[in-house]
């Protein structure tokens, strides 16, 4: 019996290697947790039929002593990252029939390394949620209390991984929809720096804000996936070539005391109380350990979600506007084009989603476009600017990853507003491009998992894990 | 905001609404148009952005791009002779 609940990829590597058991014996042993919750939690909208196949040709390579970091190591992928050949829907009615015609780079890049894709996890429709209920295909359940939700927009995938349905999963972060979820099930998620991983083939929300992000119950395996995939693409054109990453990463300053920098006027009011002690006292114990730590102030930074809720809806307005019926996906048919369109569009988007195209649409329009667009981007400047400013004295910025832990299904459904402001620690590091990183913190009153997040300059990853492992050496 | 707005934008964005949907439209906007509001007015200092930007436009260079044809023409909503069929536009 394989006992997949402390399962790392470096135990994995260190027993597939030596025989203990094969890529198929784990992979089934997944396949079996899989049967046994998936109905309840939702994590997995597809199992791929050629899972146990994949296994094999793992298994073939490690027969004739082959080697690397992600052989064999299952995956579980959002249903927005295209797989060629397999079904991906991005949670939509839209594509729910839509087969992936090329694959992502991402993928490509875990097939050459010989990694095993499970399946496709479910997500809020178009990335467009915090708590994996906007679904068109059912709302998704928090294995550690199953009245709630397991955030979003990545629910599945930090399911899969906290649900021992897969070892390590991958996510997209666009305003908090790896860490959020991370926060609520207990994992480590990281958002890598905009035009670390590829986004080729994954479907956009946001293209100035989307990121690939992985999942992992370790910093250590969220290390390892990330290094397997952080890599320049020419196939996307916000790739960052190595050169560049190497000069920014050369200015980071290797210290053994961290200077770690706290926003405290950012969170005065709206962080729940228990959030807010775990925070201090996570904050305390690098404190004690020799780490300065500074009171930071990010004026800007404070309207960073509403500037967010400018410029993610405009882009989306312009993102989804493909999804028309007519090449691919969801078509209804009609008299002539425009009811084609309007037709295919009303019935095949749910509301969360015509809410953003909408909100889009009116933000970009003569007229409104300089009030609000034209100083949205302004501000995200401002923001960005400030964070690199105060990257001067500090290594690290720290917030809470969530004012709360888990909320319950159906909580925050009627108020979008209430259900924005989930991902209010969570929005600077997308508008201004660093990492940021989310790590297990603690349990509340309830059982439910808290966190805390960590946010780098540009391409300083390593700093991220670095602090990540001081943190889980701190709570073992 | 009113319920013209919501027709027009709707139009524009070619989504089709009954009369609920724009309804319920409209107060989410109202709702969602109020929390950002905030954005008309702040104060910004003048940016002076830095910018990083470097060309990367490429030589027009074919190279060989796989992706299946095949599958991309099976998943036409309507296609007579390998072509994707539409309505008339004229």
């Amino acid at each position: 019996m394989i006992n997949l609940k402390n399962l790392t990829i470096t135990e994995t590597r260190k027993k597939l290697d030596a025989k203990e058991f094969s890529v198929v014996d784990l992979v089934s042993a997944y396949l079996d947790e899989i049967k046994n919750k998936n109905f309840e939690l939702n994590a997995y909208l597809e199992i791929y039929d050629d899972v146990l196949t994949q296994a094999k040709m793992a298994d073939e390579k490690i027969i004739k002593g082959e080697s690397y970091p992600l052989l064999g190591i299952p995956f579980a992928i959002k249903d927005n990252i295209l797989f060629e050949g397999h079904r991906v829907s991005a949670g939509s009615k839209i594509l729910e029939n839509y087969i992936a015609v090329y694959d992502s780079t991402v993928v490509k890049e875990l097939k050459k390394q010989g990694a095993i894709l499970i399946g496709r996890t479910n997500m809020d429709e178009f990335a467009m949620g915090s708590s994996t209920q906007t679904s068109a295909f059912g709302v998704s359940r928090n294995p550690y209390d199953i009245s709630r939700v397991p955030g979003g927009s990545s629910g599945g995938s930090a399911i899969a991984v906290a649900g021992n349905m897969a070892l390590v999963s991958l996510g997209t972060d666009t305003c908090g929809s790896v860490r959020q979820p991370a926060s609520f099930c207990g994992l480590v998620g990281l958002k890598p720096t905009y035009g670390a991983i590829s986004r080729n083939g994954i479907i956009a929300m946001g293209n100035s804000l989307d990121q690939v992000s992985p999942f992992g119950k370790n910093v250590y395996d969220v290390e390892i996936v990330f290094n397997a995939l952080s890599k320049y693409d020419p196939m996307d054109s916000t790739s960052v070539d190595d050169a560049k990453r190497k000069e920014f990463s050369s200015k980071l300053k290797t210290s053994i005391a961290f200077k770690i920098g706290v926003p405290w006027h950012l969170f005065e009011k709206g962080v729940d109380f228990e959030v807010m002690n775990n925070f201090k006292e996570s904050i305390k114990k690098f404190k004690d350990s020799g780490c300065e730590i500074v009171d930071i102030k990010l004026p800007y930074s404070k309207y960073s979600l509403e500037a967010y809720y400018i410029i993610m809806p405009a882009e989306v307005s312009t993102n989804l506007s493909r999804f028309d019926g007519m090449r691919y996906g969801f078509s209804e048919k009609g008299e002539n084009l425009r009811e084609i369109y309007m037709k295919s569009r009303g019935k095949g988007f749910g509301k969360e989603v015509r809410r953003r195209i909408l909100l889009g649409t009116y933000v970009l329009s003569h007229g409104y476009y300089d009030a609000y667009y034209n100083r949205a981007i302004k501000i995200r400047e401002k923001i960005k600017e400030e964070i690199i400013e105060v990257f001067k004295d500090v290594d690290f910025i720290a917030t809470p990853t969530t004012p709360t832990s888990a909320f319950k299904l159906g909580e925050k459904l009627n108020d979008p507003v209430a259900m924005y402001l989930c991902d209010i620690f969570a929005a600077p590091a997308n508008l201004a491009g660093i990492p940021a990183i989310a790590l297990p913190s603690g349990k509340d009153k309830k059982g439910l998992p808290l966190s805390i997040q960590f946010m780098a300059p540009h391409f300083c990853e390593n700093s991220l894990f670095e602090i990540g492992k001081k943190f889980e050496n701190f709570l073992k | 905001m009113d319920i013209k707005d919501v027709e027009n934008l709707a139009e524009l964005a070619k989504i089709d609404l009954n009369k609920d949907e724009k309804e319920q439209i409209l107060k989410d906007m109202e709702n969602i148009l109020k929390y950002v509001k905030i954005i008309e007015n702040i104060k910004i200092e003048q940016t002076n952005p830095k910018y990083n930007l470097y060309n990367i436009w490429r030589e027009d260079k074919i190279e060989p791009i796989e992706f299946s044809k095949d599958s991309i023409i099976r998943q036409f909503p309507d296609s007579q002779d390998g072509f994707l069929k539409v309505k008339k536009i004229l």
